[in-house]
């Protein structure tokens, strides 16, 4: 008893320690981030890479977000004849709530992950060690670039994300559905508020999400242990974590901003 | 072109492509015009009961959008509602004694106010009050006044006038300054 | 426990005093006293695992002890801010075990980096400087191949082109023999001591390959058990009386360090099996 009593004891300051860890992690990385300045092509390369890269998946995955919310909701909507309203059901789910959170889910598993992996394959093969004996700051060099890349692509792609999948949703709507295009925008436009829904909705959630996302992604691979198995294991975490960490703030922000009303 | 160049040319496109994926949003999906709303001239409405009217719930006149409520209060001297309204500064010939109403939009949608033109010359300038005004219709009192006026209209040759409703909409004359 | 240095005081490169170091329950170095030599080749041996690329990483400033001095040029380097750090980092050079060549650049890129990301010289000459490095490792001609592409010991070779292309003051290499064929060990012993030589560099040789080893050095310190066994030219080292060098030097499988792991009786540990 005594023992399970330890145990727990231990994991919850493991916990503590890597948590505490991580927070010095980000004021160092934060601290390294004017370096960027003097040299945009680290950064560019870096936008490319988690960026560009992840354009398809965002792209295809929002469509047939739009288009399945196009369906379920025209389904449900025909009973009340208030097939009309299909353009606001569409347009707020996205811009609330489904824009920013799956693609913040999206690029954990496959931006997130990459980061996580490259980072922690340098570790592993000694070449953060060899740069920092090279007086050269793995920080700027290395990592502030890869996150502040990562921090301007998700509010970019949550917003493809976010107009793609109301595209879709159009699509579907109008084209097969049968519903008429200009109900579907005016409706549409009529309830989607700018600031309410839309800064607060897809901007701001997706900044917060990509300061964490990109944040847990450069620290695991940063505290991978040197191995195989430990960098599958720190992807596996960068993963589970991002996630985990977005549906749960997306309560919290949620709460804050639509909870008022 | 070098790999580089091409490298930034594919960047700046996408971060183009995710501007304009914001741009669509503001222009075709939401309601952007709003932003201009802090440019319309601010006129006061007094109600006894506003029912469901919210911030930003839009002011009409024959059905147009004119303005937006921009504010609600409460009197204490005179424990009516102040609603402020803003019009859009284009619409700045309406009548002086234009009056106000709450209405809802459909059966249980959202509420309004709708603007009544007047007759007079003068027009409604940045922070004049408009006098007469028209309460919400509460759906309780509306179930109390029919339950009352169809048990009325069942007594045959009944002295007794039904009980007036304690919320009869009136006209108001003197609404305060 | 201070022993008296056998190199005088304006031959020293490096100083190391009374060093100690623990990781968690580990007690990796208790009192180590080591001087590394001016412009010579040192090696610094011992069994695995007795903490010899811990002792580089020390001296490299990348970990500190718990006790302890070590001074490069008089410089204690676990005292150093990070900027001075650098600024001595960027006259050592160091070779790791494995290379540890950058993936993302090809070899060529990998040489220059020191010399883009320290200095200001402009391209043509970083191109020049880069060559000439190459060059001197033999491996001009493979500029353009990519870290995977390489051998092992190519890969090595390329990552030494790349520790001295600032011309550093000394060098350190991460055990350079271990698992290589015999020609491409011969190979980077060569390197090893014309690189030394030719640019009057001093050499930190950390490694357990005893005959490649002895074969350059100028001097040896032998390490276990967190100490200095026992230090002293190759020569002194062959004459060495002690029983542990003795075994160590000459590679013999039995003797002060046990062949048999801690068990309990043998014919005990048999018997107990036919019970069963």
């Amino acid at each position: 008893m005594i023992r399970w009593l330890q145990g727990l004891g231990r994991y919850g300051l493991a916990r503590l320690t890597r948590l505490g860890r991580g927070n010095l992690f980000l004021l160092r990385l934060l601290g390294s981030l004017p370096f960027l300045f003097n040299r945009p092509r680290l950064l560019i390369v870096q936008l490319y890479s988690v960026g560009v890269l992840s354009l398809p998946i965002i792209l295809v995955s929002s469509l047939f977000v739009g288009m399945v919310l196009g369906l379920q909701g025209y389904t449900n909507l025909v009973p009340y004849g208030a097939e009309a309203s299909l353009g606001t059901l569409i347009a707020l789910s996205l811009v609330r709530e489904l824009g920013p959170v799956v693609a913040a889910l999206l690029y954990a598993g496959r931006a997130g992950s990459a980061l996580t992996a490259e980072i922690g394959l340098m570790k592993a093969t000694e070449q953060l060690a060899s740069m920092d004996m090279m007086a050269v700051d793995p920080f700027k060099r290395v990592l502030a670039p890869r996150f502040l890349a990562g921090f301007i692509a998700m509010p970019l792609l949550a917003g493809i994300f976010t107009a793609a999948g109301i595209l879709g949703g159009y699509f579907v709507a109008v084209e097969q559905l049968g519903v008429d295009s200009g109900a579907f925008w005016s409706q549409m436009q009529a309830s989607v508020d700018w600031r309410e829904d839309v800064v607060n909705g897809v901007v701001i959630k997706s900044i917060v999400f990509g300061l964490v996302a990109n944040w847990i992604a450069v620290f695991e691979g940063y505290d991978t242990v040197p191995t195989s198995a430990g960098i599958g294991r720190s992807t596996t975490r960068t993963v589970v974590n991002t996630s985990l960490a977005v549906l749960g703030l997306d309560y919290v922000l949620t709460a804050l901003m639509f909870g008022g009303l | 072109m070098s790999k580089i160049k091409i490298l930034e040319l594919v960047v700046g496109l996408f971060v183009a492509l995710g501007m304009a994926a914001f741009f669509m949003l503001a222009m075709k999906v939401s309601d952007i015009s709003s932003l201009g709303d802090e440019r319309g001239y601010k006129v006061q409405a007094r109600f006894e009961n506003i029912g469901g009217l919210k911030v930003r719930s839009p002011v009409t006149m024959a059905g147009v959008r004119i303005g937006r409520v921009t504010g609600i209060n409460f009197d204490e001297n005179t424990y009516e509602a102040v609603v402020t309204l803003s019009i859009n500064p284009e619409y700045d010939r309406l009548p002086a004694d234009s009056s106000a109403t709450i209405l809802t939009s459909g059966l249980v949608g959202e509420q309004y106010v709708g603007l009544e033109p007047g007759g007079m010359d003068e027009y409604l300038k940045n922070g004049d009050t408009i006098k007469l005004t028209q309460s919400a219709l509460v759906f309780e009192r509306l179930i109390g006044r029919l339950v009352t006026s169809l048990a009325g209209g069942n007594k045959d040759n009944s002295d007794d006038q039904p009980p007036s409703s304690p919320d009869a909409p009136a006209s108001r004359g003197e609404g305060g300054g | 426990m201070q022993r008296s240095s056998p190199f005088a005081p304006a031959e020293v490169l490096i100083a190391i005093r009374g060093l100690r170091f623990v990781r968690g329950a580990l007690t990796i170095f208790d009192g180590v006293d080591l001087d590394i030599p001016r412009g010579k080749i040192t090696a610094i041996m011992g069994p695995s695992g007795t903490g010899k690329t811990t002792l580089l990483r020390l001296i490299g400033g990348q970990l500190r002890p718990q006790a302890g001095r070590i001074e490069i040029g008089g410089q204690c380097v676990h005292e150093l801010g990070r900027r001075e750090l650098y600024q001595l980092r960027k006259r050592m050079g160091m070779l790791f075990q494995s290379g540890a060549l950058f993936t993302d650049l090809n070899v060529f890129e990998n040489v220059a980096f020191p010399l883009r990301e320290h200095t200001q010289l402009p391209e043509n000459l970083i191109r020049t400087l880069a060559l000439i490095k190459l060059e001197s490792v033999g491996l001009r001609g493979a500029r353009d191949l990519t870290p995977a592409q390489l051998s092992g010991g190519m890969a090595r070779r390329v990552a030494l082109a790349r520790a001295i292309a600032l011309d550093p003051m000394m060098i350190m290499y991460d055990e350079p023999f271990s698992g290589q064929d015999p020609i491409s060990m011969g190979v980077l012993m060569k390197l090893i001591q014309t690189i030394n030589d030719a640019l009057g560099l001093t050499s930190i040789v950390v490694s357990h390959d005893v005959q490649e080893t002895a074969t350059i050095a100028d001097y040896i310190y032998l390490i276990s058990g967190g100490r200095v066994v026992e230090h002293g030219t190759p020569a002194q080292l062959g004459r060495s009386s002690s029983a542990w060098v003795e075994q160590f030097l000459h590679a013999l499988p039995d003797g002060p360090v046990p062949f048999h792991y801690p068990a309990p009786d043998y014919e005990a540990d048999l018997l107990a099996g036919q019970d069963l």
